[in-house]
């Protein structure tokens, strides 16, 4: 039972990090890649390790999977009650979160031996990279709320530096910046709910907040605020937090403009990990959410719901792959959310939780593997866009049948993972919300649409002229891509209810036929749609296109949310408040200190003067002094 | 025995002496006429601690050791303020306080 070492899975790569970013430069770019994928093999073994030691080795105790704290330690010890721990805290989500970071980080790694060779700044990738999956590792093992939120705002500014990787690159730098201010706006969300929580419970441990047996929540349940509990004001905005990192509606802009990073960046961070950190966290305090606000969950069943419909949409007028992609993933997270926001907490109530966690597990896998075989393709054209590609097919064998796999995956063509994972979201969702179910099973007939519209239109379609043969990529690129093909194709018949469910209990998932047949069905619809429409080139797509007219045109530009973003910042607050508050601050704070600084110095321009070097002056001066002093207290004593 | 005299010609004196040093610390150009001015105004103060101690607290010895200590002081200033008038004679080759006014604004 001794898990002391799970902090070796984070401070390895933290030293990497170290390394490499202070001492990088000194040897071949190759070095530091090499250390930091060393570094994270360990880091893999280990994770698996652990998972192997909790699931097998020691198992179940008591009924369920018990909360391990392998490691604490003081970090800040403010006041007696107030102090701030830094551990590592192992319970079934948490360690299963260390496999999948840990698996996809590696791959990722390998991976950009090869994608990044060459670039200018191949060392400081490294050093991002490891510590990106530092922080990330430390966001899930946190033992408290507020280590949470360190790692946090540390993953957050390590998806910075990673999307401004290219920072010569206007259009990076201001993806860079979006990214991290809109993040940043909705931590606010998250801090303030972390406040508020902490300041009626006086405490930060999850051990105790994720009781809702525990005695701390005794005295928040009766103050209320604006028609809702105080309680619910704190996890909604806690799932402000959440939504913020996870990209859901309406702080989801962030996400599309961040595939401006390296492609191996947005398989790790903004696929498989950093934006299922919301989702994580909800699920870190479900048993909060469906104790004390089930209408908080069902806010966030419907933000999901919403946004999965809304991100998919889009997804199919897209022309930039990786843009898809994100759009792709942002309607994943939605079914996660949507899950989460479903589910109940005992046993076979809890599948919800068990489906999403399950999602966000084969997501990770299939969506990583989308994004590097998008970067294998950008590697051999050397573009985005779909319009540059077709015909890959016969150039880039690996890459098309590892792609395929990630298609039907997604798609949920059994038995690849996403057909498990999806089923059982979608029997959550008709348990719970027929309206949020029927919405899910128009999501996955479009998920299969745009997925195989993006695959026909790389791999089949007209081939354009390229200006040198496309060529595979190197085998450091395609050994991570057969292995995540892999675990795409295969992850899907691990037991997952055995492992991770809402109350440490396992219980036994079941494949429910009446609603599975349905959804494959509505797959493979989506499929044909996509086969006869860009399986050849076919003037139907702009005959379809220009007869959908302005509701193309709409969804094209994504609902145009970006410009409403732009109106609501440029011209209402820049004009109303920002502007005046910048005039209050040039003229009113600025005048007055500028103000003094002239007096001052028109004054001492005046009085200089008397410093004149002449011994006499400053002699009579002293002298003229002393008998005025005399003068005075004589005065004051007669 | 000092008793035939009273103490007022005492202070008659060393206010001389006094006003006399401030005069000369004024109107003086000399650094070493200035230094000796100083002197004065020390001894001045030198001769009221005694006579002030004498007359006043006889069996008492506060007012003489006070004067001891501002005679030993007295020396080791003038040692200092000669250091100080070589090197500006070095440096100027003039004692005249008017050449020394480089340290101003």
């Amino acid at each position: 039972m001794n898990y002391f070492y799970t902090i070796w899975i984070l401070l390895i790569p933290l030293l990497v990090f170290i390394f490499t970013g202070l001492a990088g430069n000194r040897f071949k770019p190759r070095v530091s890649g090499w250390i930091g994928t060393a570094g994270l093999t360990v880091s893999f073994v280990l994770s698996i390790l652990t998972a192997w030691k909790y699931f097998f080795a020691d198992g179940i105790t008591g009924g369920a999977y018990p909360t391990i704290v392998a490691a604490k330690t003081t970090w800040l010890n403010l006041t007696e009650f107030l102090r701030i721990d830094m551990g590592v805290m192992l319970d079934p989500i948490s360690v299963m979160m260390l496999v999948v970071i840990s698996t996809v980080s590696l791959m990722v790694h390998i991976y950009s031996l090869g994608y990044m060779e060459g670039e200018r700044g191949f060392a400081r990738f490294y050093s991002f990279l490891s510590l990106f999956t530092f922080s990330m590792l430390g966001l899930v093992v946190a033992t408290n709320i507020f280590q949470m939120y360190i790692f946090w705002e540390l993953v957050g500014v390590s998806s910075y530096l990673l999307i401004g990787f290219y920072y010569q690159r206007p259009s990076a730098v201001a993806a860079s910046k979006k990214a991290f201010i809109v993040t940043r706006f909705a931590d606010l969300g998250f801090l303030i709910g972390i406040l508020l929580l902490s300041f009626y419970t006086r405490t930060f441990e999850f051990t105790e907040l994720t009781n809702p047996q525990s005695p701390v929540f005794t005295g928040i349940t009766s103050v209320s605020f604006m028609g809702l509990s105080v309680i619910t004001w704190a996890l909604l905005l806690i799932f402000m937090g959440g939504a913020g990192k996870s990209a859901m509606f309406p702080l989801h802009i962030w996400l599309p403009d961040a595939m401006e990073g390296p492609t191996p960046v947005s398989a790790l961070i903004h696929a498989a990990t950093m934006v299922v950190a919301g989702v994580y966290l909800v699920a870190r305090m479900f048993p909060i959410y469906i104790a004390y606000s089930p209408n908080a969950l069902t806010v966030i069943a419907w933000v999901g719901g919403f946004t999965s419909l809304f991100a998919a949409a889009i997804a199919c007028t897209q022309f930039d792959i990786k843009r898809v992609l994100a759009y792709s993933t942002l309607s994943q997270i939605g079914y996660m959310m949507l899950a989460l926001g479903v589910s109940g907490y005992e046993g076979e109530l809890g599948l919800g939780y068990m489906a999403s966690m399950f999602h966000l597990f084969t997501h990770a896998m299939f969506k990583a593997l989308l994004f590097l075989c998008a970067g294998s393709v950008i590697h051999a054209v050397h573009s985005n866009y779909l319009n540059d590609m077709g015909g890959l097919r016969k150039y880039l064998p690996v890459t098309h049948i590892t792609f395929l796999v990630a298609c039907l995956s997604i798609s949920g063509i059994p038995p690849f993972a996403g057909f498990f994972s999806k089923d059982e979201i979608l029997v959550a969702a008709w348990e719970h919300n027929r309206i949020l179910f029927a919405v899910e099973y128009l999501v996955a007939g479009l998920t299969a649409f745009y997925m195989f519209r993006i695959y026909f239109g790389i791999f089949w379609n007209k081939t354009p002229h390229y200006h040198h043969t496309p060529h595979e990529s190197p085998v450091t690129m395609t050994l991570p891509l057969i292995f995540l093909a892999l675990g795409s194709a295969f992850t899907g018949f691990i037991p997952f209810g055995n492992f991770v469910t809402a109350d440490h209990k396992p219980f036994e998932p079941q494949l429910h036929l009446n609603i599975a047949i349905p959804s494959v069905l509505v797959a493979l619809a989506g499929i044909i749609t996509a086969y006869a429409l860009y399986r050849k080139e076919n003037t139907a797509v702009t005959r379809i296109v220009s007869s959908l007219g302005s509701f193309y045109k709409v969804v094209y530009n994504k609902f145009y949310i970006d410009e409403m973003y732009l109106f609501v910042t440029r011209r209402i607050l820049f004009n109303l408040v920002s502007r005046p508050v910048a005039w209050f601050d040039r003229h009113i704070v600025d005048g007055t200190m500028n103000g003094i600084g002239r007096v001052i110095t028109v004054s001492s321009e005046k009085i200089k003067t008397v410093q004149s070097g002449q011994l006499h002056h400053y002699a009579l001066a002293f002298v003229s002094g002393a008998i005025i002093l005399v003068l005075i207290i004589l005065y004051k004593l007669s | 025995m000092i008793s035939g005299i009273p103490i007022t010609h005492f202070l008659i004196v060393s206010t001389l002496m006094f006003f006399t040093g401030i005069y000369g610390f004024l109107t003086r150009r000399n650094l070493i006429t200035m230094l000796m001015s100083i002197e004065l105004i020390l001894n001045s103060v030198n001769i009221n601690f005694v006579v002030f101690n004498r007359y006043l607290y006889p069996d008492q010895l506060q007012g003489h050791f006070f004067a001891l200590f501002i005679i030993a002081i007295a020396a080791a200033e003038a040692s200092v303020a000669i250091a100080l008038i070589i090197n500006i004679y070095r440096r100027f080759t003039s004692i005249d306080s008017d050449t020394v006014n480089e340290m101003k604004y």
